[in-house]
């Protein structure tokens, strides 16, 4: 991290910085992690893994339909696994 | 409804999703573990080991219960769901790309010899050797830190904590016998094959929950999630014949486009 944007602290001038963050350095740690660890350089499963339960909860309100969800569902995780590694192929071949 | 894993078919398919993806973490962590030791000395290094796995034991101990105990079945189910088919999509897709031929291999000799370089560099110490500790306490934690999701999420929805952790330092104490006898060649373990294996398992597992979350009805309740496991082989087979096809098209490595996931 660039000195400078450490909040709380001198900047490299002597001053000290008039606009910390009031997020503590921890909690930014800690969500920097769960955003590595669940999205990283791959929002689109996240989003798409997300859509995918929305998609099956709707379905699932009409209790007729929650078998048929079954055979739904992985379909749609196929499906986006599909369009991601066909994402990393493309920005290859850009 | 009956809870997934309760019976052998779910038990055998969840010991073995946490036994490869310990396993496969467990490698990697090794490596560095290797690394300092040979560099820095074996004490420090052991220091820092022993540490980082009194942690990562320590977390599964303080979340596992307390997710069982506090949070409701089903709630649980459908965030855990959630958690492993993104987490197990993750490492599908980097298997899949791997197995393809679009992102580089994982090559454990050249971060043997990478992690080797930077530990030489850094000035001898007498005594307790900070470097070493810390280096080998962050290759531990930090790897061991999946394995804890895994173990966490996988044990406490299907109220099998206790197999789950017990596959997970089984692969470890396997891992272990075998680094020390093969020394420097854990670049033949099959670490891409692993990767995809438990990609499989973490994405099935993730549908089955996620979706009994959100009320869905499994014909065959846990008995789905080897047929699960299956047609997600099947796809990523067809994946990975298509994309390399694609690949053979496209001279350019996806190793050098920044393409970056973790694990």
């Amino acid at each position: 991290m660039d000195e400078e944007q450490v909040p709380g602290r001198h900047r490299a001038d002597g001053r000290r910085d008039d606009n910390p963050s009031v997020v503590p350095g921890w909690l930014r740690a800690f969500g920097r992690f769960w955003w590595d660890f669940l999205i990283g350089d791959t929002p689109e499963l996240f989003v798409g893994a997300v859509a995918v339960i929305g998609v099956l909860a709707m379905i699932c309100l009409r209790p007729g339909l929650r078998t048929f969800a079954a055979f739904l569902a992985p379909v749609l995780v196929a499906g986006v696994l599909t369009a991601s590694l066909y994402r990393a192929a493309r920005r290859r071949a850009s | 409804m009956v809870i997934a894993a309760a019976t052998p078919t779910g038990s055998l398919v969840l010991v073995t999703a946490v036994f490869l993806a310990s396993a496969v973490e467990m490698v990697e962590a090794l490596t560095i573990v290797l690394a300092v030791g040979v560099t820095r000395g074996w004490k420090s290094a052991f220091e820092g080991v022993a540490v980082a796995l009194l942690a990562l034991a320590g977390l599964v101990v303080l979340f596992g219960p307390a997710l069982v105990h506090y949070v409701p079945l089903s709630v649980l189910r459908l965030v855990v769901g959630g958690l492993l088919l993104v987490f197990g999509l993750q490492w599908l897709r980097k298997a899949v790309l791997r197995a393809a031929g679009l992102k580089a291999k994982h090559d454990e000799d050249a971060i043997f010899a990478e992690q080797v370089a930077e530990l030489s560099e850094a000035p001898p110490a007498s005594g307790r050797d900070a470097t070493a500790f810390s280096v080998a306490f962050k290759g531990v934690f930090l790897e061991g830190l999946e394995v804890v999701v895994i173990v966490i999420t996988l044990g406490t929805t299907s109220h099998r904590l206790g197999p789950a952790a017990a596959a997970a330092a089984a692969a470890a104490v396997v891992v272990l016998i075998v680094g020390l006898i093969v020394h420097r060649q854990l670049s033949g373990v099959p670490e891409n094959a692993m990767k995809m294996g438990v990609g499989l398992m973490l994405v099935s597992f993730g549908t089955f929950w996620a979706a009994e979350g959100v009320h869905v009805n499994w014909p065959g309740t846990d008995l789905a999630i080897p047929v699960l496991v299956a047609f997600y082989g099947c796809i990523a087979w067809l994946l990975v014949a298509s994309l390399r096809h694609h690949a053979a098209e496209v001279p350019t490595g996806l190793a050098a486009s920044g393409d970056h996931l973790h694990g």
